[in-house]
């Protein structure tokens, strides 16, 4: 009993070492799988591909996937139209409201097929890992939801409530009037 | 058994001896910062080693000396007192003097190695990672171009190196030419080069930054002045259109595929920022961040699957078939 009470502290302890697994090199025939979504036909919502559930829906609960889509929201000059999430010629990002809904493959196709008055298509920029990457960094810039993963700090200087905070209360910016 | 251990410590002597040259070294220092941080290396080395020997003196001399066991303590008196304070005091003061002498000695090389005048090349280096991003500074914008990963700077003309970073803290090292500085982002660090002597100068990233940061290298290549003013203007053209028919397919799919998104060649639509700018990639020595030579072969192999060359690295799989991985190759490797 002694020699017990040990051992299971030790196994608690070294439970903390187990860390978030990062994925660099996803096989081409999961490549082409990921992009196999099944909008609805308004192309508002719809099924995520399989193989997104068999992985485990990786990309909202992955602090990296979420770094490497802020990444390329920069790279990719997002910021051109939508700004830090604010919004300019493109709508905001941060107000909670999502002109072709909320949930991640409506995202996802937002940026593969773009959508009318103004957004690119992004399918001939990035392969499909990276769009989830964006689609999912993109769904929690405004952070209205409690999450266990988040993007870190700008080393800039802060245009909006960084990513890695407690989920918001109040609307971050006003949503659009209708 | 004898031989053995003789053997092993002749190896192992030749081997710590084997850092002490090559084009990485500290102590085989090429410009006029190295050559002053390696003479303080050495005062240093004299200086620290002499202490040591003496200190291993009187201790031998003190062991020798010692009291038979069971006498009784020495009997304090005024002149044993007397001689007792003057050897401390004398001890306490060489120190002092030397730790200061040293200190000073410090203090004037590092003060050294920045701020020399007339300033001939500006370079402004990010850090990134894996890679390194070179851009050319110069009053007229036409005359700015971006590189990666390869400096070629004049010999006998001091080259200012801006160091900014993007994502994490990086360390600009190349031990022949200059001493290390951070590239911490938020903020501007500078470093200036001077090459004594025409040579190929390895650097390394020198502060941990991540999964790749064994593989953050690069070349500075110092050029006589006129080898360099001609490197510099052949930079500055846009890449040539390609000559045979396999490179202009090559063209096709690079400017097809999502390669455009994050690279940039000049003379063609592709302007990525992400990435390297491959304008001239074929004419640098290595891909990666040193981690192949640039050959067609090394170029195909990168980009069919970069995350199992270099895994973690910012270049994504993009998926190719053959052909047009062949045909990649050929473009990338005729873009002199």
């Amino acid at each position: 009993m002694r020699a017990l009470a040990p051992a299971v502290l030790a196994a608690l302890a070294f439970a903390g070492c187990q860390r978030e697994t990062r994925d660099f090199r996803t096989d081409p025939p999961v490549l082409a799988a990921l992009d196999d979504v099944a909008p609805l036909p308004n192309r508002i919502g719809g099924a995520p591909p399989d193989v997104y559930v068999a992985l485990g829906q990786p990309y909202q609960a992955n602090a990296y996937a979420l770094s490497e889509g802020k990444r390329l929201y920069d790279g990719m000059n997002c910021k051109g139209c939508h700004a830090d999430g604010g919004g300019g010629t493109g709508p905001a990002l941060l107000d909670g409201w999502w002109r072709y809904g909320p949930d991640i493959v409506s995202l996802y196709v937002t940026l593969r097929d773009g959508r009318p008055r103004g957004m690119p298509s992004y399918a001939d920029k990035l392969n499909s890992e990276q769009l989830w990457q964006v689609a999912a960094y993109v769904q929690t810039i405004g952070s209205y939801r409690a999450a266990t993963a988040a993007t870190s700090r700008n080393d800039q200087m802060q245009s909006r409530p960084s990513e890695n905070r407690g989920p918001a209360r109040a609307p971050l910016t006003e949503p659009p009037s209708r | 058994m004898r031989a053995g251990r003789r053997l092993a410590i002749g190896v192992g002597l030749g081997l710590g001896l084997g850092g002490c040259s090559g084009s990485q070294s500290a102590l085989d220092a090429h410009g006029a910062q190295a050559s002053a941080l390696r003479d303080l290396m050495g005062l240093f080395t004299v200086v620290c080693g002499t202490v040591w020997l003496l200190v291993l003196l009187a201790l031998a001399v003190a062991v020798w000396r010692r009291r038979a066991s069971g006498r009784e303590p020495a009997e304090p008196g005024a002149t044993s007192e007397r001689r007792l304070g003057i050897v401390v005091g004398v001890a306490v003061a060489l120190t002092v003097l030397t730790i200061t002498g040293l200190t000073f000695a410090s203090y004037r090389t590092t003060r050294g190695l920045t701020g020399i005048a007339d300033e001939g090349v500006t370079i402004r280096l990010r850090g990134y990672q894996w890679w390194w991003e070179a851009t050319y500074q110069d009053q007229a914008p036409e005359r700015v171009f971006r590189t990666a990963n390869e400096l070629r700077i004049p010999v006998g003309r001091p080259v200012r190196v801006e160091l900014a970073g993007v994502d994490v803290i990086h360390s600009f090292w190349v031990p022949s030419l200059a001493g290390k500085q951070d590239i911490i982002p938020g903020r501007q660090n500078e470093i200036t080069l001077k090459a004594e002597r025409p040579g190929i100068y390895r650097g390394q990233c020198a502060e941990f930054c991540g999964l790749q940061h064994a593989h953050m290298a690069f070349l500075v290549i110092a050029e006589l002045p006129e080898n360099y003013e001609a490197w510099r203007s052949a930079q500055l053209r846009a890449a040539e259109p390609p000559a045979d028919p396999e490179a202009a397919r090559g063209r096709d799919v690079f400017l097809a595929k999502s390669c455009k998104a994050c690279h940039a060649i000049r003379g063609t639509p592709a302007g990525g920022v992400l990435g390297p700018d491959l304008t001239h990639v074929a004419s640098r020595e290595t891909i990666a961040a040193g981690l192949l030579p640039t050959t067609r072969g090394s170029l195909a192999a990168w980009v069919a699957d970069p995350q199992t060359v270099k895994p973690g690295s910012k270049m994504p799989l993009v998926p190719l078939d053959a052909d047009e991985l062949r045909a990649v190759s050929a473009y990338l490797a005729s873009l002199k």
